[in-house]
């Protein structure tokens, strides 16, 4: 089953760890990936850049406003994702918690994906 | 990473947002920074036995605040304060103020705390200082490093502008319509100096860091000022500007120009956010000079190789800028962008007239000399980069144009045999 991990935390926090500190953690979390990885459990997953390249558009009017920011302002910022294929709910725990245990504060969100439309773009330029 | 250390990241993110709010309840620097201080130290103590609060910030002011009313208090013989370690527990008596401290509140604080260290009377190398201890939390040590001083005089130094301030009063209404931008304008330009002078000492070196720290206040403001085309251009300018760090120095710390670089050593992650940030920027179509600059340096962060840059869009970025803030370094910059579009004898006929206001420049001779070496004037390129070695500001500068002396001397050489 598949599940989408999605990591909140505080990014003012985040991108305040210094350049040691934050490659220790994708360090940890790489040994995490890895193991993942061996055991055909991770798919896709990304790191995104702060909230104040976002750009949102709002369809709560016609035509739709563009407003620069994120969606919603909030305490912690959605800050990446994982996608990983477990048994179950308590399996994709178990990964969350790892991956939890390799990063300091923050929040994930496990959600079931309805829908995973794989990546065509090499399919498309062949 | 400890647990030490995500507090103590937690607690460097919180401290603008922090200070700047105790400082408009107490109206003093130096208590603000004590009660940020004492509440800093509790929170080291807290924080691991109870865990992280949800809100840091709004912790930190609400204990900051009472830790400094309890010293007032103690010191009257009233009544003291319940301990921080009950009130940590209480999410709710965070709640409230955190409430209060959001939307304009916060902002005024941060902006208001970087604008008292901007104050027009300090010599902007003691505004960065200032704001660097006071906004970033970098020690005296740290700064002292960065600006190649003793530890001993810097400290003086803060000291000396932290008591100007205070003789010439602090502003603590909140801005109006017309003080917001130019606060703002101050406080950029600030950081834009913070950053010039970490980005001129090259990387590796400790004053490389405030190229970071200048990045991170600027994302701090733009958090802040969220449609601000300047803020998202001056932001935009240093990240595309430090994306090329690793590759403008070579082993021996001499320069290597932007045709030369090895582009694969520039930071694709920096730039991606650069230039997000530039189109963002441009959608606002009110054009300044930071988000012009940016967009010049986004112009060549675009060019996988140096002959792919779209040199007639720089010119034409350069010429707006020249319209926007004419200064003799900016039509300088664009004779370089003008010799590509249209041939050295132009852009020498652009910058001759700049000859008596930029004669101690060292860049002015080290361009005019390269524009009168293509046109073959060898003898005036000679003398034209004796003038920039004269001039050079470090031993790199120097270093490089030697070098084009030598390529000269070796072209002008008798052939061998």
């Amino acid at each position: 089953m598949l599940y989408a991990i999605l990591c909140y935390n505080d990014e003012d926090t985040v991108w305040s760890w210094s350049k040691e500190e934050d490659a220790a953690v994708m360090a940890r979390l790489g040994v995490v990936q890895d193991r993942l990885t061996r055991a055909g459990k991770l798919g896709p997953s990304l790191r995104l850049l702060p909230t104040t390249a976002a750009t949102t558009l709002r369809k709560t009017q016609e035509p739709p406003l563009v407003i620069d920011g994120p969606f919603a302002e909030t305490k912690e910022q959605l800050l990446g994702f994982y996608l990983i294929d477990v048994a179950d709910l308590d399996e994709a725990l178990d990964v969350a918690r790892e991956l939890g245990a390799a990063n300091p504060g923050g929040s994930y969100e496990l959600r079931p994906v309805a829908r995973f439309n794989p990546d065509r773009r090499s399919a498309a330029d062949a | 990473m400890t647990d030490l250390a995500w507090i103590n990241a937690a607690l460097t993110a919180a401290r603008p947002q922090a200070i700047g709010a105790l400082l408009r309840y107490f109206r003093d620097l130096d208590t603000a920074e004590e009660a940020f201080q004492e509440a800093c130290l509790r929170a080291l103590t807290a924080w691991p036995k109870n865990g992280p609060p949800r809100d840091p910030a709004a912790w930190l002011i609400l204990v900051g605040r009472n830790a400094a009313l309890d010293g007032v208090r103690r010191r009257g013989r009233h009544e003291a304060l319940p301990p921080e370690d009950v009130l940590s527990d209480l999410d709710d008596a965070e709640a409230p103020l955190a409430e209060r401290l959001d939307g304009s509140h916060y902002r005024d604080d941060v902006l208001r705390l970087l604008f008292i260290c901007c104050h027009p009377e300090l010599p902007a190398t003691q505004q960065i200082a200032l704001a660097l201890r006071i906004v970033s939390g970098l020690s005296v040590k740290q700064i002292a490093r960065a600006f190649l001083v003793g530890e001993a005089a810097m400290e003086q130094r803060i000291t000396r502008a932290k008591a100007r301030i205070a003789e010439a009063g602090t502003p603590f209404e909140t801005p109006g319509a017309a003080e917001r931008p130019e606060r703002l304008a101050v406080v950029a330009a600030m950081i834009y100096l913070a950053f010039n002078e970490g980005y001129s000492a090259g990387d590796g070196s400790t004053r490389a860091s405030l190229c970071d720290e200048a990045i991170r206040l600027a994302r701090l403001l733009l958090r802040l000022f969220q449609t601000d085309p300047e803020i998202m251009g001056l932001t935009a300018l240093m990240l595309l500007q430090h994306a090329r760090r690793a590759a403008r120095y070579d082993a021996a710390g001499g320069i290597i120009l932007l045709e030369d670089q090895d582009r694969g050593l520039w930071d694709g992650k920096l730039i991606a956010e650069g230039l997000a940030l530039v189109d963002k920027a441009m959608r606002h179509r009110r054009p300044g000079p930071y988000q012009i600059q940016a967009a010049i340096a986004a112009s060549h962060a675009r060019a996988a190789r140096p002959q792919d840059t779209d040199w007639a869009q720089v010119d034409a970025l350069y010429a707006a800028l020249e319209r926007l803030q004419p200064s003799p370094v900016v039509t300088l910059n664009r004779a370089v962008a003008t010799c590509k579009v249209q041939g050295p004898a132009a852009a020498l006929e652009m910058i001759e007239p700049l000859a008596a206001r930029l004669s101690g420049y060292f860049h002015f001779f080290g361009v005019r000399a390269a524009f009168l070496l293509q046109l073959g004037r060898k003898e005036e390129a000679r003398v034209a980069f004796d003038q920039a070695i004269a001039l050079a500001n470090t031993p790199a500068e120097a270093a490089h144009i030697r070098l084009h002396l030598d390529r000269i001397e070796r072209d002008s050489a008798p052939a061998p045999g």
